[in-house]
């Protein structure tokens, strides 16, 4: 068996024993602050969950998605991603390890300079689909949410839905395990809102674990899945079909 | 690497050249400035250092022997002087010839009469120009020390001048070009630095959605590239035409300088021009654009 057949054996057996994402004691503390972001947080998330991560700005939730993207490495404890230990991949290997990851931002970010489909394709060109492939490709995952005749228009364009439509079409191509969204309808209004989140429950239908950061309680209580709330770096709770808790 | 993603990256590249057009217009006229700036002084001191030259292979000393010198020995300390360094050419002037060049200039044509044997026999010389003035005194020493030469004459005050003005042009040039092109290199990495920054988020969701460093900075360097190349070719093509017409106007100008004035062709400007800016330009847009990336991957 190749060596590389090997890596991913062991990273299914381990994703089987710890779960798909796995935080063992992990702390982040910024040097120039005092207090840690993420306070000696354990957290375990498994193949296919819907998992609301809630709480107030300086709650942690912004830091635990870096780290859980491996933008910041933990100071101290393990953070595991689809089997990876972030804290062991190399700079070289970051970029393979996000493939595995979809992310979607609140404020869209988007190649301002190019239409939906090169958008969309951008994410296909890393991974070097074939052009044909990807022809293909673009044009389905635009249709599945709901983008189908819009793939030539230019982002800048479209209304804040639409574009976040776009940024999960490029976070699914291909077809990672994971979709990160980080406050992904905290630029959008009610009716785009519930439009996005109806097609995250969907795709998370499909198979794939979905992972929210929102401090949006008509959301949260309203879609009834597991909610981990968060506040001053540590997480005060843990629900499966839980409610948002308000700081007060 | 496939060879579509080669390709799709140089397209990049291109692409992002025309579509930040304001950008890459302001980038590529700073660089134009730049190594016009640098190709114009390279220009007129390559000139000056020609004329100087030019000046320095006129220079000559003339040696003079002893009566009771053989003409073989003479001809054997001829070849010893033409085989040194510093000589560029050496001319024998025989006594009956020099007497026959200056008799009817100073006597007129029957100047033969009144002197009946030649006045300047054992006068015959070597007359020797140097490649390098700056050695005619090591030359001199030399020669004195020869047992059969009579006499050296020459003129301290014009090679020290010429060595001296040499020293200083060279030193002077050496240390604006080195000024130019730290100017214009902080310049242009400055322009292709402020350029990238602004694209910085950009770059972030490159590396947000798992792209490689090289496939994030392989458009971004080749622009960079692409902009110092065309920032190269605009002052080259500039000084290419500008120069015939400013040798023209010297040249009519200041006609009786004309004979003093001898420039340098076009091509042996360019021989050295033309890499020196495209290195500078295509080097810097390269260097400039790889360190300003390589800051904004750290994502």
């Amino acid at each position: 068996m190749a060596i590389k057949d090997k890596k991913a054996l062991k990273r299914e057996e381990f994703i089987d024993e710890h779960g798909l994402i796995f935080l063992d004691n992990v702390s982040m503390k910024y040097p120039e602050q005092g207090v840690p972001a993420v306070d000696n947080i354990s957290l375990r998330i498994d193949r296919g969950e819907f998992v609301f991560i809630t709480g107030d700005s300086g709650s942690g939730k912004s830091t635990m998605i870096k780290l859980l993207l491996r933008e910041l490495v933990a100071t101290s404890g393990t953070v595991y991603v689809n089997g990876y230990n972030t804290k062991k991949l190399r700079h070289g290997q970051v970029s393979k390890f996000r493939r595995s990851l979809g992310v979607v931002f609140q404020d869209f970010r988007l190649l301002r300079d190019r239409n939906v489909y090169e958008n969309v394709a951008f994410a296909q060109r890393i991974i070097e689909v074939p052009s044909k492939e990807m022809r293909r490709n673009v044009p389905n995952i635009l249709s599945m949410v709901g983008l189908a005749g819009k793939y030539k228009s230019d982002v800048k364009k479209l209304s804040g839905g639409e574009q976040q439509r776009v940024a999960l079409a490029r976070a699914l191509i291909n077809k990672p395990a994971i979709l990160l969204a980080d406050e992904p309808t905290g630029n959008l209004d009610p009716n785009n809102s519930w439009e996005i989140m109806n097609l995250l429950d969907e795709i998370n239908e499909q198979g794939t674990t979905v992972i929210v950061v929102t401090h949006s309680p008509e959301i949260v209580n309203a879609m009834k899945k597991r909610v981990v709330t968060m506040r001053k770096g540590i997480i005060i709770s843990d629900e499966e079909e839980g409610f948002y808790i308000n700081e007060d | 690497m496939k060879i579509s993603t080669f390709f799709y990256t140089l397209w990049q590249g291109v692409r992002s050249l025309f579509k930040n057009g304001w950008y890459s217009l302001a980038s590529i006229a700073t660089i134009s400035a730049c190594l016009f700036l640098f190709g114009a002084f390279f220009a007129v001191v390559y000139n000056v250092q020609n004329i100087l030259y030019t000046a320095e292979e006129a220079v000559s000393l003339t040696v003079f022997f002893n009566e009771d010198v053989s003409d073989t020995r003479i001809e054997e300390i001829g070849q010893m002087i033409d085989g040194r360094v510093e000589v560029s050419s050496v001319v024998y002037n025989d006594d009956d010839a020099i007497w026959a060049e200056f008799g009817p200039a100073y006597f007129g044509e029957d100047y033969a009469e009144g002197f009946p044997e030649n006045p300047l026999a054992g006068e015959n010389n070597y007359e020797v120009f140097l490649s390098d003035v700056s050695m005619q005194d090591a030359l001199v020493t030399w020669l004195n020390s020869l047992p059969e030469v009579r006499k050296v004459n020459y003129s301290e005050v014009t090679a020290n001048t010429l060595t001296g003005m040499n020293k200083l042009i060279a030193y002077v040039s050496i240390a604006i070009i080195v000024i130019l092109l730290a100017v214009s290199i902080f310049l242009i990495s400055n322009t292709v630095r402020v350029g990238i920054s602004v694209r910085s988020e950009e770059i972030s969701i490159m590396k947000y959605v798992g792209a490689t460093d090289f496939f994030v900075r392989a458009p971004f360097v080749l622009e960079g590239m692409l902009i110092g190349l065309l920032g190269a070719v605009v002052p080259l093509v500039l000084i290419y035409e500008v120069y015939g017409y400013v040798i023209d106007y010297i040249t009519n100008r200041f006609a009786t300088l004309s004979s003093m004035l001898n420039f340098v062709p076009l091509d042996s400007i360019f021989k050295y021009l033309m890499p020196a800016c495209l290195i500078v330009g295509v080097g810097i847009g390269f260097i400039g654009s790889m360190t300003t990336v390589h800051k904004h991957l750290r994502v």
